[in-house]
């Protein structure tokens, strides 16, 4: 067992915990942050998205132990202070960027690490993006156009449903 | 997952020291390393992640060359890499945004996957891998599909790349995994040109020097027009065949050559 230390969603916590366990084992079963999902487990589908230190990784391909002093955060990280949805949440639900909900965490994830270095992506720099994250029910266009609103843009020009 | 410890040096001597008990394996990214653990396909007793070792971060260039650190990962090298702008673009397209956030050129290269990229471009560009050691020129650190000149517990501390005067990494990509089912490097110096393939040999790796001197003499695709390569040694799997991977070894090897700036 390792004793790690960091600071999640503004938080910080100090756990014992085995080499093998996984950030997802970490996040879900020993913070009991479950709006981060495990899809594939194979670094594949991006699900997991969560941010170390500001920067998007997939949590089922890390150990807890390597994020030891680092600062995370995780979809529970996105709401407003007040506890409604944040921009990006808000967009994917005004945009039906959304059907069954399982990849959303990911997505969300993933569209605020673009947003952050890219606050104006180009639809094909935001599908770019995307690429390790799947999701099954959108075909992805209600994605791409939510996170075309989330950052301020016009969304008339993406593709319909 | 068997059960093992991670340790987290912070420096590459305590990594060293690490690495030299029983069944310790560094652990870069973890970009594959982790997948392998998972299958049970490895059982190390302790993992050292090199994660946490500053000294062998970062991108520096000086006098022609680019020296990237073993624990750099591959959105560092696609953003600071611009000195060498066809190893920057490699880097970017390597997996998918998070995968390039974790995965680092030390673990890719100690790791030498038969379909990897930064191999070729280490290869094509004869670059100098250093450890924690020695120093070891690509051409003699390449020796087969997952091996490397590597001795146990040795620490991939940086690469060092001469910048050529002209270069293109073009990868065909497996549709499902978008791993190179074939990747070429072309990299033209003053006095010679290099080209190295990933993806096809069963042996990893590996220049094509039919091409080499057929470019030295006139660095234009068509140069390449009379050359074939068989498919005797490629990989051949439900992918793609070795004969259809030899024909790909040619057809991107014109590209990276049209490409090349």
């Amino acid at each position: 067992m390792t004793e790690v230390t960091m600071v999640v969603n503004g938080k910080s916590v100090t756990k014992s915990v085995k080499g093998n366990t996984l950030m997802t084992e970490f996040l879900r079963e020993e913070l009991r942050l479950t709006g981060t999902h495990v899809g594939c487990d194979t670094s594949q589908c991006g699900a997991c998205v969560v941010h170390v230190n500001g920067e998007a990784v997939k949590s089922c391909t890390m150990f807890a132990a390597e994020a030891n002093g680092a600062e995370v955060n995780t979809i529970e990280s996105m709401e407003n202070p007040d506890g409604s949805l944040g921009v990006i949440q808000q967009a994917f639900q005004d945009h039906h960027g959304l059907q069954c909900g399982f990849c959303t965490p990911g997505m969300v994830m993933s569209a605020a690490a673009l947003l952050k270095d890219n606050p104006k992506p180009s639809e094909a720099e935001i599908r770019d993006y995307l690429e390790g994250n799947i999701c099954r029910c959108t075909g992805y266009h209600n994605i791409v156009k939510s996170i075309m609103a989330a950052s301020g843009q016009d969304v008339s020009n993406i593709a319909a449903e | 997952m068997y059960s093992f410890d991670v340790e987290r040096p912070t420096s590459v001597a305590d990594a060293a020291t690490a690495l030299g008990k029983e069944d310790a394996q560094a652990l870069g990214g973890g970009q594959t390393l982790i997948p392998t653990l998972k299958q049970r396909l490895a059982s190390p007793s302790v993992l050292v992640s090199l994660s946490g070792i500053d000294e062998i971060k970062g991108v520096s260039s000086d006098g022609g060359k680019i020296t990237i650190g073993g624990g750099t990962n591959h959105a560092t090298v696609a953003a600071e890499a611009g000195a060498y702008a066809a190893l920057a673009d490699l880097a970017n397209n390597i997996g998918d945004p998070a995968v390039r956030n974790r995965g680092t050129i030390g673990g890719s290269l100690a790791n030498n996957d038969p379909s990897a990229c930064y191999p070729a471009a280490a290869l094509a560009s004869g670059a100098t891998i250093t450890t924690n050691n020695r120093d070891i020129a690509a051409d003699d650190y390449f020796q087969g599909m997952f091996t490397t000149a590597l001795e146990e517990g040795e620490i991939v501390t940086s690469v060092s790349f001469p910048v050529p005067e002209a270069a293109s990494y073009q990868k065909f990509e497996q549709p499902a995994s978008r791993f190179s089912l074939v990747g070429v490097f072309v990299a033209k110096y003053a006095d010679s040109v290099r080209v190295a393939v990933t993806g096809a040999s069963e042996e990893g790796v590996f220049r094509w020097s039919e091409a080499e001197a057929a470019l030295s003499g006139n660095f234009s695709a068509d140069a390449l027009e009379g050359l074939s390569v068989s498919g005797d040694g490629m990989i051949s799997d439900l992918h793609g065949s070795g004969d259809y991977r030899a024909h790909l070894v040619k057809v991107m090897t014109k590209r990276a050559v049209a490409a090349a700036s």
